[in-house]
């Protein structure tokens, strides 16, 4: 049941954003949200709602997936816009009740904090959608390895990015066989109030944890009997390169930023 | 191959009372041996595994591998290279979210360039028949499947011994089927194995056959001499072969017929030649 999850958001297709460097990707996206902040007028968050409208369209990743992925938070989304709209100040537009009032600027703000956030989580889903957890932990060490320099521990970090990616759905498995255990033995976890709910889970987080320990143990002799020593002299079955469409991407969305900057600039 | 020269090992570091899980271990593991280890719980054997490869570091005495002392630090990832090691549990050992990833693995710890990964990789998943899979998610394999990725990961760092440390004990019969005829395809190319292993059938298969008992070295001969001498192994609380145990009755009860039997085959032909005999006939 829980077993078949698939391992991150990856939508496994072919498209021109999926064949792009992992690192390409991260880096453009760090820009296209600078660039989403940097709007202010309509004509900035035109821009860069077609800018996005494009990048999905690119991604071949059906726009079902990408409603599904604005569905967490579209609270969020109507709580801020509810909150702009009743608390900034402005002309009046509608009184509603005891010193409530909604104001012209109110209306616009929330309309632009809603977009705000909307484009933020689609072009965010848009990385994650198009690449794999493995592209993505190599994309990040591969940016963080100038840091290791002084100090930063980048292969570490990767390392243990994709170790639990990997035993997530081992420790979901597990999770399942514990539950099924404790039932068996009369332990019941859906059943009573909220306080005996979560008591119920103590007996399965203990043995969920115990385990988790001796698994850590086995992984590090296995990992040592396999010659790990850290980051030092690595190298990689699979080296990422940048292509030349790496470098066409870059360029438009230097190119977008560049637009983006101007209008905040001259205040279009 | 591996030399081992009164290894003691404990856990404990206290200098008072000290309990040594292992006791003086003299054992030699010639080249392209396959020896079997056997004993029952607790008795050190997986502690023993770990000293071959320079897991652990004996607290007496001396462990060589190809004439190289495993607690000289110069040595130190020469000989775990040398001696690869597959562990009981199948998950517990896969580091990576691909099958072949995870087989380049230890390639990788030890700097060999990419193509070179590659074609040890795709030999590696060919030797343990998973080549197919090598772009699957170890997750979704069944037990057998994943243990023979563990093998393969072994294999991928060129090492001239593979240790297996219970390798088929959270198997189905299925699985371990197809781990053993792994293991032997292995031991056809010359690699050197020590199988340690609570299955009985799966050390006839061996060379030479170790028992160990309390941290010692109680039998050490080839499967045949071991298994003949059913009372003594039943003393140290372990199983001989049911066939072994067949005949072993058999004897018992006054039927002759020879106590060294490993095989079903063996057993029948045994039984057979009994049965056609005078004394078979006259009993029936």
């Amino acid at each position: 049941m829980l077993s078949d999850i698939t391992l991150g958001q990856y939508f496994p297709i072919d498209s021109p954003l999926h064949k792009l460097d992992p690192r390409t990707k991260i880096l453009s996206l760090i820009a296209i949200i600078v660039a989403i902040f940097l709007a202010g007028s309509k004509i900035s968050y035109a821009v860069c709602s077609v800018f996005i409208l494009g990048v999905i369209l690119m991604s071949g990743v059906p726009f079902k997936m990408y409603f599904k992925s604005l569905k967490p938070i579209w609270f969020v989304i109507l709580f801020t816009a509810v909150l702009n709209m009743f608390l900034t100040q402005g002309e009046i537009v509608y009184v509603f009740g005891i010193k409530t009032y909604i104001k012209y600027e109110g209306i616009y703000l929330a309309i632009k904090m809603a977009i705000r956030l909307v484009l933020l989580i689609l072009v965010s889903s848009a990385l994650t959608y198009t690449t794999s957890p493995i592209a993505l932990t190599d994309g990040v060490e591969s940016l963080l390895k100038p840091l290791s320099k002084i100090g930063f521990p980048a292969h570490e970090l990767a390392m243990m990015m994709s170790i639990a990616i990997r035993f997530i759905p081992t420790l979901i498995e597990e999770t399942e066989k514990i539950i099924k255990a404790q039932k068996a033995r009369g332990g019941g976890f859906d059943s009573g109030s909220l306080i005996k709910k979560v008591k119920a889970l103590i007996p399965m987080l203990i043995p969920l944890f115990v385990s988790a320990f001796r698994r850590a143990d086995d992984l590090a002799f296995a990992m040592e009997a396999r010659c790990y020593r850290g980051g030092a002299n690595r190298t990689r079955l699979k080296q990422i390169h940048y292509k030349k469409a790496d470098f066409f991407a870059a360029a438009i969305v230097v190119l977008f930023l560049g637009i983006m900057i101007a209008i905040s600039f001259f205040g279009v | 191959m591996i030399k081992t020269e009164k290894v003691t090992y404990s856990y404990s570091e206290e200098t008072e009372d000290i309990k040594f899980v292992l006791n003086g271990i003299d054992i030699e593991i010639k080249k392209g041996e396959f020896v079997a280890i056997l004993g029952h719980n607790g008795c050190g054997k997986s502690t023993l595994a770990k000293l071959f490869n320079g897991l652990f570091l004996p607290a007496g005495g001396n462990v060589y591998v190809s004439g190289k002392n495993t607690k000289s630090t110069e040595e130190y990832w020469n000989i775990r290279q040398m001696v690869g090691m597959v562990f009981q549990n199948p998950d517990n050992q896969i580091v990576a979210t691909v099958v072949e990833e995870d087989v380049a693995f230890a390639p990788e710890n030890l700097g060999v360039p990419a193509e070179e990964i590659r074609r040890r990789v795709d030999d590696a998943l060919k030797a343990v028949d998973m080549y197919e899979y090598r772009h699957h998610a170890p997750h979704l394999l069944s037990g057998g499947q994943k243990q023979r990725i563990a093998i393969a990961g072994a294999i991928a760092m060129r090492p001239e011994c593979i240790v297996f440390d219970e390798p088929t004990a959270m198997l189905d019969p299925k699985g371990r089927k197809e781990v053993m005829a792994a293991i032997e395809k292995l031991r056809e190319e010359g690699i050197t194995i020590v199988l340690i292993t609570h299955y009985m059938d799966e050390a006839v298969k061996a060379d030479r056959v170790i028992v160990m008992d309390d941290g010692k070295i109680v039998m050490e001969d080839t499967p045949k001499n071991v298994f003949s001498q059913v009372k003594m192994l039943k003393g140290l609380g372990l199983d001989v072969p049911q066939v072994t145990e067949l005949a072993y009755l058999l004897n018992k009860s006054g039927i002759p017929v020879k106590n060294d039997i490993l095989t079903v085959d063996e057993c029948t032909e045994e039984i057979m030649k009994f049965l056609q005999s005078d004394k078979g006939k006259a009993e029936n």
